[in-house]
């Protein structure tokens, strides 16, 4: 009798836990399978320099950033000026991962808007962008000084979660390293 | 006025018709089975971009480029279970439509299962439990309810008589 009192009060507080925890929790950010893993290997064209190359074991050594865009990518342009901003302060090198397209737009999006990146890697096809389980651009990762992927952010990057997510990985390699 | 009419009807079928053409990509199949294998494999694994479509439904450019890539896979010779691996390294369990059962997902599996299994045990605790009880000991609230009221109606009536 008591037990039948309580009872639809309890699945009550039950599910409304279970909900509540989905709540602020955004649906189109899928957790990267990669983090701590080795980054995939990629050698690619350097945009605007062909044919110089660069492949990962180039880029291996130090912690770096690769920060996928595109000309076509709106939310690209948002970040923009914070990617110009991190890669002139320089914690870590920023590299461009120039995913699905057009050569010519792409260069001429880095004339219009400013060329932040050491180096930007032509992923035509988008198959090293696969490779890196990118599903929309602007992504962010950071790859550390051994190669594994540390970190990973969906969508434009801003000082709050660079300062979140990749500066205390940052502080970490540069402590941490041998 | 019927002729141009008939025109506008003509034109907009030929539009349906090349519509329905653009939505699939032209592969080149090397067998039916093999085209039956690309269209099994496809239909189970979920586009990242919209993700309540599979990559066979979604026109998503990434969904086309996963499609292609699962055909090359599929001419590579690698097995089914190999290319769904060969996604899930890259884009985690989520790209599948029928997740794994592990330690993660055991409540996706099972919790529906417990919770039948709960109502059921209810279920039959309770009837047990009537079907124990002596008829007489079940109290019914209308009866009693019946029997207070009539009580006092006897008891309004009583001075008069």
């Amino acid at each position: 009798m008591k037990l039948s009192a309580v009872l639809p009060l309890g699945v009550f507080l039950v599910l409304g836990i279970l909900l509540a925890s989905g709540i602020g929790k955004d649906p189109t950010q899928i957790p990267s399978p990669l983090l701590d893993k080795p980054a995939p290997e990629f050698e690619l064209p350097v945009l605007g320099r062909e044919p110089e190359t660069l492949s990962k074991k180039d880029l291996s050594g130090a912690p770096y950033l690769l920060n996928v865009w595109a000309s076509w990518c709106p939310a690209c342009q948002i970040e923009h000026p914070y990617i110009t901003e991190l890669a002139e302060r320089g914690p870590v090198p920023v590299y461009g991962l120039n995913w699905k397209d057009a050569r010519e737009d792409a260069i001429r999006w880095l004339d219009f808007f400013g060329d932040p990146y050491r180096a930007s890697l032509f992923d035509g096809d988008g198959r090293t962008g696969i490779d890196f389980g990118v599903y929309g651009a602007p992504e962010t990762f950071l790859i550390g000084a051994d190669g594994r992927v540390l970190e990973k952010h969906i969508g434009p990057l801003d000082a709050a979660a660079f300062q979140e997510k990749f500066a205390p990985l940052i502080q970490g390699q540069a402590t941490g390293a041998p | 006025m019927r002729t141009c009419r008939r025109l506008i009807l003509g034109l907009l079928t030929g539009l349906m018709l090349v519509s329905a053409g653009w939505a699939i990509d032209p592969q080149d199949f090397s067998s039916p089975a093999e085209e039956a294998r690309y269209w099994e494999l496809i239909e189970e694994l979920r586009c990242l971009v919209c993700q309540n479509q599979n990559l066979a439904d979604s026109n998503a450019p990434l969904a086309k480029d996963l499609r292609d890539q699962v055909l090359e896979l599929m001419q590579k010779g690698m097995s089914n279970a190999e290319i769904k691996d060969y996604l899930v390294v890259r884009y985690g369990d989520f790209v599948l439509y029928n997740p794994p059962v592990k330690p993660a997902t055991w409540g996706l599996w099972f919790g529906p299962l417990v919770i039948a299994l709960l109502g059921a045990v209810g279920l039959v605790v309770v009837l047990r439990r009537r079907a124990a009880m002596d008829p007489a000991e079940i109290a019914d609230p209308d009866q009693e309810e019946l029997d207070r009221r009539l009580e006092a109606l006897e008891s309004e009536q009583d001075p008069r008589s």
